[in-house]
């Protein structure tokens, strides 16, 4: 159910275990949240994900993606503006780098390496729970006492110093992790960034030291470029996967929306699609988010009371919104020299903690922020397929921007207003950038819900805070992919190791399923 | 003059420390830098005629087998109230009274689902706090090492979640890391419960009910408060002060001398071991042991010196969080307050501002941008209800107001005042005509508390109460289990597990290690 | 100031040093590599050329990008007392010593040279750059860290010949200079601070002046040197003349433990033989408690000399305790043929008990023969260091060649 970037990972595995599979999807398109759309002219959004960079390689290699047309183009740094003037650039060469950071402090331009060091050392210990099942620390059964023991010996291995440090990370708040490198305001505002996007929370809560790892886990495995841009947009990914599974004798059927899933005694017989049609299959493998998958497609007299409430319970926010934009012509940026490479990559316009952390006080009120967070990027500089001849596409993500607005439903007026508040924003660094605009398509959490199927239009499938990760991801005694219902699977960013276009819960999920039937 | 053991500053930790080091046989000194003991446990005049707990001003924490066991009303010690309630004041309606730990679906005001709630949440949390009680009692254990003991105390505190049954250790480890915020939502629909509910979570910490954490620090309040055995909070006869001349009597009973007036200047090296401490005077007292009841960055960067420690060390004793960010107001009333509606049982209790959850999470929002709360949350005792004694004639109002940090932009010099009336139109919204009864105002802000109890940062658990400053590694990494470095020399404060809210436990957990590592 | 080109650090990361000019015009090779942030010279002619003139000659090397700190304050001495593991209080002024700094756990940061330059004042010179370790370690000294590296251009004139050089140039007193000595003087007309140092085990000195007179000191000392076969060079020559010194070089002997990421991959001063700078008597430094209970403890592996039968250098081998290959204890983190001695030596990291002096154990070599790759187990035995040490780099008056 659902051709997401995870329900179509999965549904390799199971296709190439030599299973039977059917993917279901209600758009017309497949790739979920992983998406390239026409929607104005000869442009092509990313209009959900934007960039590559969580892709597990287990999995690219296992589904042989670049066989079915996957191209990941690598790019360089990125920079974030000042008020009122100046900038802090990042750089993949280290002496550039290095030389960029002293600009604004000598000292953290050196303290970056240390920085560097710890959180790769923290992606280093992750990155091997990443494609692994979480155990149910309550159980006494085998398995989940050795994974485990797996889990105790592998956190004893960092030794006693490394084991407080881990522990101190995974619970600090970015800000104050970053405090204990740096000194510049402007350099902790840009690295703070990646801890709070698609986060229902501001850079001084405690947890989001760890999302912002969960941002660097790309540039763990030693390849070059982590960071890129698929070639013709993120759906590129969602292709590829469609076509790998096509080749594996999966079928795929678009605009078929699921309204129910069949359970008889205790157990999935298939689904009912909205129109009435039954498919049957004795296993049904649901890449919707927890919520929508239980409470939506479900019927509650076919799930425990308390399961429903936990799923309840379950914290899906939506506080990220973006807006894609096709423009005439590159816009200019003055901050920047002529010829600097960060304008290629991610671009930033917060420049202290404070503003951030006010942006977010702004969501809790529910409303957008008035200064808010922007993670914005012009894919179309070194990808011209996705625009014509001399034009470009801007991807912008917004944090924050609340599902609900304290003052009421959203409308049309105010979906402007809060374009033209991140627009406003972005004209502030960039004079032209207004004239230029052809066409934005401004999206709020509201409406990636009602497009995607996302709840509240969280890009996590739920919040990435330390009572919903790993055994407690996505509802403890639930973190091992099956439903309480025989047969039922969960296989979306809801689950273990939780969202970005990463893969690995698809991955996890397929495996689960492999094992149930005696296939691994 | 040479002693087994120096314990420097008699905050209640210390003195509990040199008591159980006395009875193990040590011979002790305590020294103090200020005139009388007890750190920020004390009772003091703040206005002629008008005595307050100037620091602490509720006793919650400390459990009673160590209350017993160091025979504190034995030594005088003696109870102006016991079991206070707890409650909340509204503006609108009136007030809403919560007896902490008690089901309470009788409680006027609530309708019956939310009474219902209300017990079930009380019943799960007080579960999960009894789970917590022996972890915040216990020395913690280090991680990585080979020892054996020290694995066998992991399993243990394992053990106490694990005993929780599958179902509730489930809930514990999901809500452990939480906020309060989320969980009183799951729980409840009335803000007024959620408000009071949500107090208790962020008292005496940089968090608001948003912050994730949250739990952690309620829970621990919890587990402190079931650990005295009365499970509610209590007000010692003459304030805390009181429970400190208690502490002292017993010290000494044990055989311990205290020096008051004595201010420790450095802490003395030799052959890289402690031998004892140096007084401003230039007086120098040898020691085997120094153990520290002065907060963690004092100990390690002021008294001992970094010459003497590893640089990442250093650089971590420097990263602890130690901004407090709550203030103290003191008032001399002519008159008991006119709290709206209010019973004379709850006026005799613990009083809460803390309308809502939002209300909190507004108040917490200033600190972070270090302004001060415009409509501060305020715990509040009329002491003077069960101990008269404390005014010459009168009333004093004590309240600890959130959020007042430490950092505030622009400083207290300029902004003690405004805030003083901040808190005290806050509080006459609650009590019309207060302000009219008012002889004598005190309010101490962080930068005051630091200055008088002589506590870095001014925040009463001498470092922020967090997973990241948590347990093993509270104070910082390598001095989590009292040892520090030095070897010779320990830490007995709030800095250290369990942290404050005079507990007496690091006190304690101190004098048990100094002891081990003499056998 | 370097004269930098307008050039943005974004395309051109790589600074050039005083002396690039020179080396650009001498590079016959064009092999430029990057230290520390500045773009210098691996090879200028051929590494045998080069090597040879070490040796046999005198040479001028390039060593501004060495990074260069000021140290200075009432607190200096028990700063950098508390920063390094050798005693810094009986370094006199005008004198240098090697030294070394841990972490808590007593890993190795970096090697450096310490420069007494007054009573409060150093100079600290280092390998990778600091500030951050250094700031961290000040905390509670009263001491003002700068780094002057681009205020100063270091150059390296090394070789049996090199006093003979300075000689020619009219400094008559640099005789009088012991080694780890260092003093001012001028060269013909040019301040210019001469420390008798080296990284080659050899007679040498090092030599530091302002960045607007190196080229002319670059230009005088070539033209005084000419007769006495005088020439740039690179550092992968000056690699070989270090490895026969016995000197480990970090990045390659060993990573600093502010850089590894993998657990178990620090060394410490104990592992890589470096005992003899480790004072434990001299009070407190960082990473002392560890050391102490390391020595007590015994090293679980150290760094060795190793001398192994054949020709071919065994970069990266493998060692074993057996000629099977079946026991692995340890590898090899430099090698090379030495010319001079005409022996092939290596610097490996070995597990305990195998390290002593004498024991014999087996290299792992591959052999590249015309792109045909062959695997040889050479016998290799443990040795002790430095593996060339000639009387000449400690004589005062050094020989007049």
């Amino acid at each position: 159910m659902g051709a997401g970037h995870n329900g179509l990972v999965a549904a390799c595995y199971l296709a190439r275990a030599g299973l039977k599979v059917m993917v279901l999807e209600r758009n017309s398109y497949i790739g979920g949240a992983a998406v390239s759309r026409k929607l104005y002219e000869d442009f092509t959004y990313s209009n959900c994900s934007y960039v590559c960079s969580l892709l597990r390689p287990e999995i690219i290699r296992a589904l042989e993606l670049p066989k079915f047309g996957l191209q990941i183009i690598p790019y360089e740094g990125g920079c974030t503006f000042m008020q009122g003037g100046g900038h802090l650039a990042l750089y993949d060469n280290h002496d550039a780098l290095r030389r960029e950071i002293s600009r604004h402090s000598k000292r953290d331009a050196e303290s970056y390496d240390r920085y560097s060091r710890d959180v790769m050392r923290q992606c280093k210990f992750i990155k091997p729970l990443l494609m692994r099942t979480p155990p149910d620390p309550t159980s006494f059964k085998p398995r989940d006492i050795q994974e485990l023991l797996y889990l105790g010996k592998h956190f004893h291995a960092l030794g006693e110093q490394r084991m407080y440090d881990t522990l101190r990370f995974w619970t600090m708040s970015a800000a104050d992790f970053l405090d204990e490198y740096f000194e510049s305001e402007i350099v902790k505002a840009h690295f703070a960034g990646s801890s709070i996007i698609g986060t229902a929370l501001g850079p001084r809560s405690p947890g989001t030291a760890y999302v912002l790892l969960h941002h660097y886990m790309g540039d763990i495995d030693d390849t070059v470029g982590a960071w890129g841009f698929a070639r013709g947009g993120m759906g590129s990914i969602s292709n590829a996967l469609g076509a790998s599974f096509q080749a594996s004798g999966g079928t795929i059927r678009s605009t078929a929306p699921v309204a129910k899933i069949l359970v008889k005694s205790g157990r999935t017989t298939g689904v009912q699609l909205e129109d009435g049609e039954e498919i049957c299959a004795p296993l049904v493998i649901s890449n919707l988010d927890v919520r929508r998958t239980f409470l939506e497609t479900m019927s509650a007299d076919d799930l425990p009371d308390e399961f429903i409430t936990q799923v309840k319970n379950f914290k899906i926010r939506g506080s990220s919104g973006k807006l894609n934009i096709a423009l005439d012509a590159l816009p200019s940026f003055p901050a920047i020299p002529v010829g600097a490479p960060c304008i290629r990559g991610d671009m930033h316009v917060t420049d202290t903690l404070e503003m951030m952390e006010r942006a977010y006080d702004d969501w809790k009120d529910g409303r957008w922020s008035r200064s808010p967070y922007i993670d914005m990027l012009i894919p179309s500089q070194i990808d011209p397929t996705m625009v014509p001849d001399g034009k470009h596409y801007m991807s912008v993500f917004v944090q924050y921007c609340p599902y609900e607005l304290a003052e009421g439903a959203w409308t049309a007026d105010k979906r402007q207003a809060f374009g033209n508040t991140v627009i406003n924003t972005i004209a502030e660094h960039s004079p032209n950038f207004k004239d230029l605009i052809l066409h934005a398509e401004i999206r709020t959490p509201w409406d990636i819900e009602n497009e995607v199927g996302l709840t509240e239009g969280n890009i996590f499938q739920g919040e990435l805070t330390m009572d919903q990760l790993l055994f407690n991801r996505p509802i403890p005694g639930f973190a091992q992919y099956r439903a309480p219902v025989k047969g039922m699977y969960m296989c979306g960013s809801s689950t273990h190791p939780g969202g970005g276009v990463m893969g690995a819960p698809g991955a996890n999920a397929a495996r689960e399923v492999l094992r149930d039937l005696g296939k691994t | 003059m040479s002693y087994d053991c120096i314990v420097v500053g008699a905050g209640h930790n210390g003195l509990v420390c040199a008591t159980l080091l006395g009875r193990a046989g040590k011979k002790v000194l305590v020294v103090e830098a200020a005139e009388q003991v007890g750190g920020s446990a004390i009772t003091r005049e703040f206005h002629p005629g008008f005595r307050v707990s100037a620091g602490a001003h509720l006793f919650y924490a400390m459990p009673n087998s160590l209350l017993r066991d160091l025979k504190l009303e034995h030594y005088g010690l003696q109870w102006a109230a016991r079991a206070m309630r707890t409650t909340v004041l509204q503006l609108d309606k009136g007030p809403l009274s919560l007896a902490v730990g008690v089901a309470d679906e009788e409680t006027p005001g609530l309708g019956g689902s939310e009474g219902l709630a209300l017990a079930s949440y009380q019943a799960k949390l007080q579960r999960f706090a009894k789970a917590l009680v022996p972890m915040l009692a216990a020395i913690p254990p280090r991680l990585g090492t080979e020892d054996w003991s020290n694995r066998l105390k992991f399993l243990k505190l394992a053990w106490q979640v694990r005993k929780l049954g599958r179902h509730d250790m489930r809930e514990f480890l999901r809500i452990i890391g939480m906020n309060v915020y989320d969980l009183l939502q799951e729980n409840f629909s009335s803000s007024a419960v959620k408000g009071a509910l949500a107090f208790d979570a962020v008292l005496g910490t940089n968090f608001g009910p948003r912050s994730p954490g949250s739990v952690l620090t309620l829970l621990h309040r919890m587990a402190g408060l079931q650990a005295t055995g009365q499970n509610a909070i209590a007000q010692p006869q003459g304030g805390m002060g009181a429970v400190s001349e208690a502490l002292a009597k017993a010290a000494q009973g044990a055989g311990v001398s205290i020096k008051t007036g004595l201010a420790v200047q450095k802490i003395l090296v030799d052959q890289d071991r402690t031998s004892g401490v140096q007084l401003q005077s230039g007086e120098k007292i040898g020691a085997k042991s120094v153990i520290s009841n002065a907060d963690p960055k004092t100990t390690f960067l002021t008294l001992l010196g970094t010459e003497y420690l590893d640089t990442e060390f250093v650089r971590r004793v420097q990263h602890i969080r130690t901004q407090g960010l709550a203030a103290k107001i003191h008032l001399a009333l002519n008159s008991a307050p006119c709290f709206t509606q209010i019973s004379a049982e709850s006026l005799a209790g613990r009083l809460i501002i803390s309308p809502s959850m939002e209300y909190l999470e507004k108040a917490f929002n200033h600190s972070k941008y270090g302004e001060y709360s415009t409509a501060p949350a305020i715990e509040i005792t009329v002491p003077t209800i069960n101990d008269p004694a404390l005014a010459s004639r009168g009333h004093v109002l004590s309240g600890v107001v959130q959020y007042a940090p430490y950092a505030l932009k622009g400083g207290w010099e300029n902004q003690r005042q405004r805030f003083m009336e901040t808190v005290i139109d806050t509080l006459e919204a609650y009590a019309p005509g207060l302000r009219k009864s008012i002889v004598g105002a005190e309010l101490l802000t962080p930068v005051d508390i630091e200055r008088e109890f002589r506590m870095t940062g001014g925040h009463w658990h001498h470092g922020e109460l967090a997973f990241d400053q948590f347990m093993m590694v509270r104070p910082v990494p390598g001095a989590g289990q009292y040892r520090t470095p030095m070897p010779g020399l320990f830490l007995c404060g709030a800095g250290s597990h369990p942290g404050g809210g005079v507990a007496g436990l690091a006190g304690r957990n101190a004098a048990l290690q100094v002891v081990a590592e003499d056998s | 100031m370097l004269s930098q080109t307008s050039v943005p650090h974004f395309q051109q990361p790589l600074l050039k040093t005083p002396f690039h000019e020179r080396a650009r015009a001498l590079s016959q090779v064009d092999s430029f590599v990057a230290w520390s942030g500045y773009t210098t010279v691996d090879v200028f002619t051929t590494v045998e050329q080069e090597y040879f003139a070490i040796r046999n000659a005198a040479t001028l090397y390039d060593l501004t990008p060495m990074v260069k700190y000021r140290i200075a304050g009432i607190d200096a001495i028990a700063y950098l007392n508390h920063l390094v593991t050798r005693d810094v209080t009986k370094l006199k002024p005008n004198r240098v010593m090697y030294c070394v700094w841990c972490n808590d756990a007593g890993h190795l940061i970096d090697d450096g040279t310490l420069f007494r330059l007054g009573s409060n004042e150093y100079r600290l010179c280092t390998a990778d750059r600091q500030i951050d370790w250094l700031l961290a370690s000040a905390i509670g000294f009263e001491v003002q860290i700068t780094e002057v590296t681009d205020e100063i251009a270091a150059l390296a004139l090394q070789g049996p010949t090199s006093y003979a050089v300075l000689k020619a140039l009219g400094l008559t007193d640099i005789g009088k200079l012991k080694p780890f000595e260092l003093d001012s003087f001028l060269l013909t007309g040019v301040p210019v601070t001469i420390s008798r140092t080296a990284f080659t085990g050899d007679l040498g000195y090092e030599l530091w002046v302002s960045p607007d007179a190196a080229l002319g000191v670059w230009d005088n000392l070539m033209a005084a040197g000419r007769s006495r076969g005088i020439r740039a060079v690179g550092s992968k020559a000056l690699n070989i003349a270090r490895l026969e010194a016995g000197f480990i070089s970090p990045h390659v002997d060993f990573i600093s433990a502010e850089h590894t990421v993998r657990v178990g991959t620090e060394r410490s001063p104990l592992e890589l033989g470096l005992g003899w700078l480790v004072d434990f008597d001299k009070g407190h430094f960082t990473g002392r408690r560890a050391l102490l209970a390391e020595k007590v403890r015994g090293p679980k592996r150290q760094l060795v000399g190793l001398e192994i039968v054949g020709n071919k250098p065994a970069h990266n081998a493998l060692l074993y305790s057996d000629v099977k290959g079946r026991a692995l204890i340890g590898n090899v983190t430099s090698a090379t043929w030495s010319p001079t001695l005409k022996r092939n030596i290596a610097l490996a990291m070995i597990d305990a008990p195998y390290f002593s002096t004498g024991i014999s154990l087996w290299a792992e070599i591959y052999l590249n023969r015309e792109l045909q790759w062959q695997r040889r187990m050479s016998r290799a035995e443990v040795v002790l260091r430095p593996f060339y040490a000639p009387q000449r780099r400690r004589a005062t008056p050094p020989a007049d060649f």
